[in-house]
């Protein structure tokens, strides 16, 4: 249904210039896809340093071993929100246990984090949940109909009411309506069950 | 569905109850159009519309894009009907998964961090060439700017300045253009290496302010930012194509009409002016903005210094400066001539000595005239003819004139 942001064309041209060890390459993935691996690190650990870190060790995922990405199975950026979810995951687990191990006392001052300390394990689960839905709604923005996510990002982030909307898209402005309300409907579906679609990849 | 009869019941069909609106617009079947801020009725009286029309702004409202009529329908709507209730709700919830404010201050210093990281456990086969890095970091920092910019930015006025016969010259144009310039101009190494040209047919050697001036011409009135998209690709083609012809592209030119410069310094010269046309946009739009890389900055200053001895030659010749009083004649190539050291401080900097007389004069601490110290960026600003030379502030030892040709000469490299 959908039509993609990547054309699996760059995708693939992409992977194979990462494998012959192209510098350039790595420089135009990071600029493609850098504040993604971000801000879904970021959601995930909730701090900016823990999410450089995460996204220090994506690209370096990425730059030696992208023969593991495998077009036939979804876009590279797919692959690349499930590296980062995978790699994200984990460290927020490691953070936890060295928490439960090192006991309340001066757990904070050695993790810098802003947690709660006696979340403990329920709230450890819900925050992957989270970072699950957040991984799921990046991956429905960028595979939605690309008018439906223009419509949005004109909405949303350019904060146009929708006449104004349906006047920048030049269609009508009940065709505007219709554009938004299904592209919120679809983008609602991520806080249904599941693993985020594409993640088979993610080895 | 029982609302929306509800609706029609007590209000009757809509259609009648038009309502004429600052707006255009609705040749679709004749709906209302709310008056936006209730003026002209009672403002407790909420907007009535038909539960389709109602069901079909559930998206709108969820994002706060229709009118403050619109609103009111909607939400009284929603006190009547579960089943839009039930899609609103779940409509606001999805409104904050679009919510992603982490990726708008990504630190530009985190890219070369994360690319040196993969690099050192991975070394390329095909490198970025050292001269090119500046260019890919600086149009990297540049792009990360541009990131979250608005229309209102992308269309904020900045005043381009050069330095042209020793006084300070502008333009108007705006971020937008700003844009389509640094495309325009990096338009000359595309050409020299046989990518497309962004001018299409453009005049054969055509400099910088020409190609400028027939890339904001050839394009729609103002520049918008559907202008970023080329110039970021023709920056990563750049990279990508010196990347492989680096090593066999010594020799290869890249003529800027009425000079030229090798690829390599060709390079650095346009990292130089993304650099600097970068400063111009985040001052227009009030961003703050931090100097290249020392390495890279330190390279630049070196170009500068390299192209300096012939500007001061072309001064010469254009009758801007006088010939020194003590030496009538110029020193023979190869020969040791006057020399000017000049000391860049900062941690990108160091000290070039600058032969005054003859471009290929040898330049020789013997024969020191004169010694200037300035800061790195400040040296920078003036190269690029945003500080004036009377405003540099220079430490100053020697020949009083001779400091001053230097000082003018550094400001003439600057163009459009």
């Amino acid at each position: 249904m959908a039509k993609m942001d990547a054309p699996p064309r760059w995708d693939r041209k992409m992977q194979q210039r990462l494998a012959r060890g192209e510098a350039a390459a790595l420089g135009e993935a990071y600029d493609r896809f850098a504040s993604l691996v971000h801000s879904l690190a970021h959601r995930v650990l909730g701090d900016e340093k823990a999410a450089d870190a995460v996204t220090r060790e994506v690209f370096a995922h990425i730059w030696e071993h992208p023969e593991t990405y495998d077009p036939k199975r979804g876009p590279l950026r797919t692959w690349i929100a499930a590296v980062t979810h995978r790699v994200a995951v984990q460290r927020l687990r490691d953070r936890e246990e060295r928490r439960r191990d090192e006991g309340p006392d001066g757990a904070e001052d050695l993790l810098g984090g802003e947690e709660d300390l006696m979340g403990g394990e329920e709230d450890l689960e819900s925050k992957v949940r989270r970072a699950s839905v957040a991984a799921r709604a990046d991956y429905i923005v960028h595979s939605m109909p690309v008018p439906l996510r223009r419509a949005l990002e004109l909405a949303y982030f350019q904060r146009r009411d929708y006449r104004q909307t349906a006047a920048d898209l030049g269609v009508t402005e009940d065709e505007a309506r219709r554009r938004l309300r299904l592209g919120l409907q679809l983008l609602s579906t991520a806080h249904d069950a599941g693993a985020p679609p594409g993640y088979g990849g993610a080895a | 569905m029982s609302g929306a009869e509800e609706f029609r019941v007590e209000f009757g069909e809509p259609r009648e109850r038009r309502i004429p609106t600052p707006r255009a617009s609705v040749e679709d079947g004749g709906r209302p159009l709310p008056d936006p801020a209730g003026r002209g009725e009672d403002v407790s009286v909420p907007l009535v519309l038909p539960h389709d029309v109602l069901k079909s702004l559930l998206g709108a409202w969820a994002l706060a894009a229709c009118s403050a009529a619109e609103t009111d329908a909607v939400e009284h709507h929603l006190g009547d009907c579960g089943a839009c209730a039930d899609e609103a709700r779940r409509l606001r919830e999805a409104v904050g998964l679009l919510h992603q404010p982490e990726t708008l201050d990504l630190d530009p210093a985190l890219r070369t961090r994360v690319l040196d990281a993969c690099l050192d456990r991975r070394p390329p086969r095909i490198p970025v060439p050292e001269w090119a890095a500046p260019y890919d970091a600086e149009t990297a920092r540049l792009d990360a700017l541009l990131q979250d910019f608005g229309d209102a930015e992308w269309h904020a006025p900045v005043r381009l300045r050069w330095f042209e016969d020793d006084a300070q010259t502008t333009r108007r144009t705006t971020v937008a253009g700003v844009i389509a310039h640094l495309l325009a101009v990096d338009g000359v190494i595309a050409t020299a290496l046989g990518l497309d040209d962004p001018l299409g047919h453009a005049p054969g050697a055509a400099g910088p302010s020409v190609r400028t001036e027939a890339y904001w011409r050839s394009t729609p009135f103002p520049q918008t930012r559907a202008v970023h998209a080329p110039w970021r690709e023709q920056t990563h083609a750049l990279v990508r194509t010196v990347s492989f012809t680096g090593g066999s592209a010594r020799g290869l030119t890249v003529p800027y009409g009425g000079f030229e410069l090798p690829l390599h310094d060709a390079m650095l010269d346009r990292a130089f002016g993304c650099w600097v046309h970068a400063e111009d946009i985040a001052d227009a739009v009030d961003y703050p903005y931090r100097p290249p890389a020392p390495r890279h900055l330190n390279k630049m200053i070196d170009l500068a210094v390299r192209l300096l001895p012939g500007a001061l030659a072309a001064r010469r010749r254009s009758g801007l400066s006088t010939p020194p009083r003590t030496i009538r004649h110029l020193t023979p190539a190869g020969h040791p001539g006057r020399t000017l050291r000049l000391e860049i401080e900062g941690p990108a900097g160091g000290n070039w000595l600058i032969p005054l007389d003859s471009p290929s004069a040898t330049p020789s601490t013997d024969w020191e005239v004169a010694h200037v110290a300035l800061d790195s960026v400040e040296f920078c600003h003036l190269a690029a003819g945003h500080l004036l030379p009377e405003e540099a502030a220079a430490g100053q030892l020697g020949d009083k004139e001779a400091i001053r040709d230097v000082l003018y000469a550094t400001a003439s490299l600057s163009r459009m």
